[in-house]
């Protein structure tokens, strides 16, 4: 028989506040353990929940970018359970009016495009971490990640394949990085996947036993826990190797199998009930208006316009892969004009600096228009290529330089004085005879000896066509 | 008899002692629990901060009942007060032995209600959201508000004054500009309802009688009517208040401070026994109840329905007030309690609370003066302090 994949995800995004959701604690990755935390984030009593704005503001982005209907009156809940990574032993999250409903995920795969419908997406916080130290055999707690707020994203069950689960979280993860939402880092836990997976015979409508494989934090793990899986439960159907039972399961991505969990670890009734100390969320149609206007294009609509604007098909597709990037190469083109220079600056010049400082291209925090200042300069012979190098660098490492008055007092300009072009062209030619003779001889490269020379003395400061025509000018009247 | 769980010496003019459930940097804050034993907070309660700054002194903690929702105090781990035989609320006696000016506690189930009703004090539970919570040791948090016992009606107005305004620390606290509503009277408290739904002994129904007898004299007319909707506010607070506090006192777990077990060896013993060690019987009782009606089998049948009984009760308060200016009510059906009443009905303050619940779990305002509870409109707490002053002054 042949059997179909019915799929559906929960994928939890670390939302990329400053502070937690509800205290002032800083929400960054890292840190020393315990170290962003107070009184509220590790359950001391007293301590009441105000809600982040900006949290309601990034849900709110992640539901426009995902086409979903915004509920304009948004409430908190309490879901309990023991945990002792849990500090109030209640999680506070969206039970009953969550900020978005019904949206929808293009996804494009091997075969075609396709559209995934989203159910849900709520806002909540997260839990901390246990540290199991089993030389003294001890649990220790870290509440750092205590109250980071979180999105989870609830998907109808319309994926079919691991293929299209790849395309749904590539997808998802670059419109909402795209969105400055989430880094979406699977490899720091900001972007976390439960995977809800069943099979049924090929064109049945009756929805088969469905597992929970739970955390899954790695694209290619969740690949190879979905193929697992598939085919533990059509063996289960055809061979009757076991029985399927309704069950959360961890994934072993070492030993490259799923386990059931302790019932105990995740039956329970959550006992959700409205937060009464926080106040239903309104939100009217100015602050609807801000979140909206402030969101980016599709990246695909970026790259059609950067393609328009005369850039190669690969270029366009480099810089519309980062909200970053974008936005830079918009202001700097805004400044400078030329689409070909900005791409250049960007994709060569700047991305040597961010990998050599290992940076990912989302920490890019140039000013987009001293880039453009800067390409300017350069292309109006102001300032050397060389040395409009050498400012970009400076300018990572101090955005608030501006590249004309850094080149100025850096002695960055370029002179354009003939005499004082000639009077080093010659004390050059006095140093290397040898090249001169060279080059008479019929040698080309040994005018770019001089020629190099020449530039170096000058310290880049030289219009390189006015200094080649010179160089030739004074080689042939000697 | 323990009154106080904590003491200091205070130079001040004037001072307060606070409840047990009010979080003090300096001193223990015990909530009345052996979970709690000794608990020293990081930070000071939003109105402790207030009454420093108003240079009023704080001379120490008074005992209370484990998470304040007991009659009157008599569940505390450090003891039950009695002053001759009857129960007592150390917060209440505290102030009015002199030991203090005033008494700010946190009105959880109506305990100070009663003990003002019953030592004959004044009190004022202000309206719901003019008070900051923050650094309150949360029990049930939708209905429960910061108050303050006193000797006189200027005097609870005083000291509200300085506790009450808005703070952002409290995300269900009003606007500044709605919290200073509560201080300035605008209108006159001169048409009552008074309830006559609720069984009283005949002390309290004596004390009714001559509170109705003396506001009369100043022109202020009494007009009987039954409000037996307002019984039924008993059984939702006690459903909604359970419900909470279950959901409040999970954190108290063992692990990161308060009571832990010495013996345990798997995670689930050592909260297990923890709590089974350090709660006390009423306590338990509650948050069993209360995750009962949280669980998915009885949420709509038991919880949700208790939501929408909190509504009945506002609208019938809101129709009263259409023709009344504010509704008399017992704040207790006995004029004291002893230890037997407790050991014949361990959840006596379950039902006793009948004439508290209305105000409770719908946060409007309630003063208690003369041994009896005026409940007004929401921000009418400078009136019915008024109306206090009027009686004191013996209607004129
Ligand atoms: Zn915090």
């Amino acid at each position: 028989m042949k059997y179909e994949t019915v799929i559906g995800l929960e994928v939890h995004i670390e939302l990329a506040t400053e502070s937690k959701i509800f205290c002032s604690c800083s929400a960054k990755f890292g840190g020393e353990q315990n170290d962003h935390v107070c009184p509220a984030c590790c359950g001391m009593p007293g301590m009441l929940p105000v809600v982040n704005k900006h949290v309601v503001d990034l849900g709110m982005a992640a539901g426009m970018m995902l086409n979903c209907h915004i509920n304009r009156t948004t409430t908190f809940d309490k879901k309990s359970y023991y945990y002792p990574d849990l500090p109030c032993s209640y999680q506070t999250t969206q039970w009953f009016s969550p900020i978005c409903v019904n949206g929808t995920l293009q996804i494009e795969t091997s075969k075609g495009k396709k559209d995934i419908r989203i159910k849900q997406i709520h806002m909540e916080e997260d839990a901390g971490k246990l540290v199991h130290d089993d030389w003294t055999n001890t649990s220790l707690v870290d509440f750092n990640r205590t109250s980071v707020p979180l999105i989870e994203i609830v998907s109808q069950p319309d994926l079919s394949s691991a293929e299209e689960v790849v395309a749904y979280l590539e997808r998802l993860r670059s419109l909402l990085r795209f969105a400055k939402v989430s880094e979406c880092r699977m490899e720091q836990g900001s972007m976390r996947c439960d995977v809800n997976l069943s099979i049924r015979p090929e064109g049945s409508d009756k929805l088969g036993v469905r597992t929970e494989m739970k955390n899954m934090n790695s694209i290619s793990a969740i690949t190879r826990a979905i193929e697992y899986e598939v085919s533990r439960h059509i063996d289960a159907l055809e061979n009757g190797t076991e029985e399927l039972v309704q069950e959360t399961r961890r994934w072993d991505d070492i030993k490259g199998k799923s386990f059931a969990m302790r019932n105990k670890e995740t039956a329970g009734d959550y006992r959700y009930f409205p937060d009464p100390n926080v106040m239903p969320i309104v939100i009217d149609d100015e602050w609807f208006d801000s979140v909206k206007n402030a969101l980016p294009e599709f990246p695909e609509i970026k790259k059609a316009k950067y393609i328009e604007l005369g850039l190669s098909e690969y270029d366009a597709g480099m810089l519309s892969e980062s909200i970053s990037l974008c936005e830079c190469f918009e202001a700097a083109y805004e400044v400078c004009k030329s689409a070909k220079e900005v791409a250049n600056w960007l994709i060569s010049d700047c991305m040597n600096i961010v990998n050599k400082k290992q940076w990912t291209v989302d920490m890019l925090n140039l000013d987009g228009k001293s880039l453009g200042m800067l390409i300017s300069l350069v292309m109006e012979g102001k300032v050397g290529r060389t040395n409009g190098k050498k400012i970009l660098e400076a300018m990572f490492d101090d955005s608030s330089i501006n590249p004309g008055e850094y080149a100025e007092q850096n002695g960055f300009i370029v002179s354009n004085d003939t005499s004082l072009i000639e009077s080093v062209i010659k004390e050059v030619m006095a140093q290397d005879e040898k090249s001169v003779t060279d080059y008479k001889n019929g040698k080309e490269k040994a005018l770019m000896a001089l020629f190099g020379k020449c530039m170096r003395q000058l310290k880049g400061n030289c219009d390189p066509q006015l200094l080649q025509k010179l160089l030739i000018d004074c080689i042939n009247k000697a | 008899m323990k009154l106080f769980t904590a003491e200091t010496e205070v130079k001040t003019q004037k001072k307060v002692v606070l409840d047990d459930m009010i979080l003090t940097k300096d001193l223990p804050t015990c909530a009345g629990s052996k979970m709690l034993d000794g608990y020293m907070s990081l930070f000071d309660a939003q109105v402790v901060t207030k009454l420093s700054e108003a240079q009023i002194g704080i001379c120490g903690k008074a005992n209370v009942g484990e998470f304040a929702i007991d009659l009157l105090g008599e569940t505390s781990y450090y003891g039950a007060c009695t002053n001759d035989g009857k129960l007592v609320s150390a917060s209440a006696e505290i102030v009015k032995t002199g030991k203090a000016d005033a008494a700010i506690v946190l009105d959880v189930n109506g305990a100070p209600r009663r003990a003002a009703a019953q030592s004959d004090l004044v009190y004022i539970k202000p309206t719901y959201g003019t008070v900051s919570r923050y650094g309150t040791i949360p029990a049930a948090c939708s209905g429960e508000t910061v108050g303050v016992i006193s000797t006189t009606a200027n005097q609870c107005k005083e000291i509200l004054g300085i506790i009450a305004g808005h703070d952002d620390k409290d995300g269900t606290s009003h606007a500044d500009t709605v919290c200073q509503k509560i201080k300035t009277s605008s209108e006159k408290i001169t048409k009552i309802a008074l309830i006559s739904a609720f069984n009283v002994d005949s002390d309290t129904a004596a004390k009714i009688d001559n509170f109705k007898t003396v506001i009369e004299k100043s022109g202020v007319s009494c007009h009987t009517v039954e409000g037996e909707k307002l019984l039924c506010a008993r059984v939702a607070w006690n459903i909604l208040m359970s419900a909470e506090l279950c959901n409040n006192v999970s954190r108290y777990d063992g692990i990161k401070y308060g009571h832990r077990a010495s013996e345990y060896t798997t995670i689930g013993e050592l909260y297990t026994n923890s709590r089974t060690e350090a709660f006390g019987d009423l306590l338990k009782t509650a948050i069993l109840y209360g995750s009962d009606t949280l669980s998915t089998e009885n949420y709509m049948k038991v919880y949700d329905k208790a939501l929408r009984i909190r509504r009945v009760v506002a609208e019938y308060f809101d129709e009263l007030f259409k023709e009344y200016d504010a509704v008399l009510l017992p704040g207790c059906s006995k004029s004291f309690y002893t230890e037997k009443d407790i050991e014949t009905n361990k959840y006596i303050s379950f039902e006793e609370n009948a004439c508290t619940a209305p105000a409770s779990i719908t946060g409007l305002p309630a003063v208690v003066a003369g041994g009896v509870q005026i409940v007004g409109k929401a921000f009418s707490d400078a009136g019915l302090l008024d109306l206090a002053e009027i009686y004191e002054k013996g209607g004129k």
